[in-house]
């Protein structure tokens, strides 16, 4: 902690994030992409909390408790809808879902 | 230099994700997602927030991931094989090294982020209600004060959840269309 600087842990933040976006932008398996999306949200937390402890306030690691629990209820519901979509398609890959497209 | 524990952890954190992104098969990539969250997790054990690590260790890569995994081996998706296609690689790899090279402008070269220590508290917030602390107490003494609208409605949302994930996986047969 002691030679570890905000720079530092916001890097490791933002390649997360970017990778998370590269992820999102080119799998096509939707479950996959939601756990990109998941990985960015985790990013997120990540520079909230180094934040929080690089200004010695307490705000960003409250924020992330909610994060979390938001995470949590959007992951329920995202898999809820995905499953509902696999029982009516029969698939989970995104460019075979082109109804609205087409 | 960074200490080496930051830089196994951030190591193993973006090789994980770079997993996560790669693989072909769902359940590598989940693998990879649920090893990224612990590298996360001890990243927030570095960065003194205990409280916030066992969180994600828990809920995270223990109960999130788990339902991932039960969905990914219920639903049994073919893999896609072979290589990428180039317009996809070229979109990925562009994507990745352009806003890479972002991130390491703005957080590194520009010299925006200041490089103080920690523990030092910044000259703009000479009154501060809520002082960093390891202790789980503090978080339930926010919690209850300045937060408590935001508490209730994260309570509220998942009972929402709760609600529309049981009307979403009920089978009526009179709404297929």
């Amino acid at each position: 902690m002691e030679n570890t600087s905000l720079a530092h842990h916001l890097i490791l933040a933002g390649l997360l994030f970017v990778l998370g976006l590269t992820g999102v932008l080119m799998r096509r398996n939707l479950l996959v992409v939601y756990m990109c999306l998941e990985l960015m949200l985790a990013a997120a937390t990540l520079a909230l909390v180094a934040f929080s402890r690089f200004n010695r306030t307490m705000d960003g690691a409250v924020l992330v408790f909610f994060v979390i629990t938001v995470a949590a209820a959007e992951v329920a519901v995202g898999l809820a809808l995905i499953v509902a979509l696999f029982r009516k398609r029969g698939t989970v890959q995104s460019d075979a879902l082109t109804t609205l497209r087409d | 230099m960074p200490d080496g524990l930051f830089i196994f952890f951030a190591a193993l954190t973006l090789g994980a994700a770079l997993l996560l992104v790669l693989s072909r098969n769902a359940v590598t990539s989940a693998m990879g997602m649920i090893l990224a969250l612990v590298g996360v997790a001890a990243d927030f054990f570095l960065l003194d927030a205990y409280f916030l690590g066992v969180l994600q260790v828990l809920v995270y890569a223990g109960a999130v991931m788990v339902l991932f995994l039960f969905i990914i081996m219920l639903l049994d998706t073919e893999d896609a094989t072979g290589a990428y296609p180039w317009k996809t690689a070229a979109l990925g790899l562009a994507t990745f090294f352009l806003l890479a090279a972002g991130v390491l402008w703005l957080f590194h070269w520009s010299g925006a982020v200041s490089t103080v220590k920690a523990g030092t508290t910044p000259p703009e917030l000479s009154v501060n209600p809520a002082e960093f602390t390891t202790a789980a107490k503090s978080f339930g003494r926010l919690l209850y004060t300045k937060y408590l609208l935001p508490l209730e409605i994260a309570g509220f949302l998942l009972l929402v959840a709760l609600v529309g994930v049981v009307s979403l996986s009920k089978d009526n047969p009179e709404s297929n269309a």
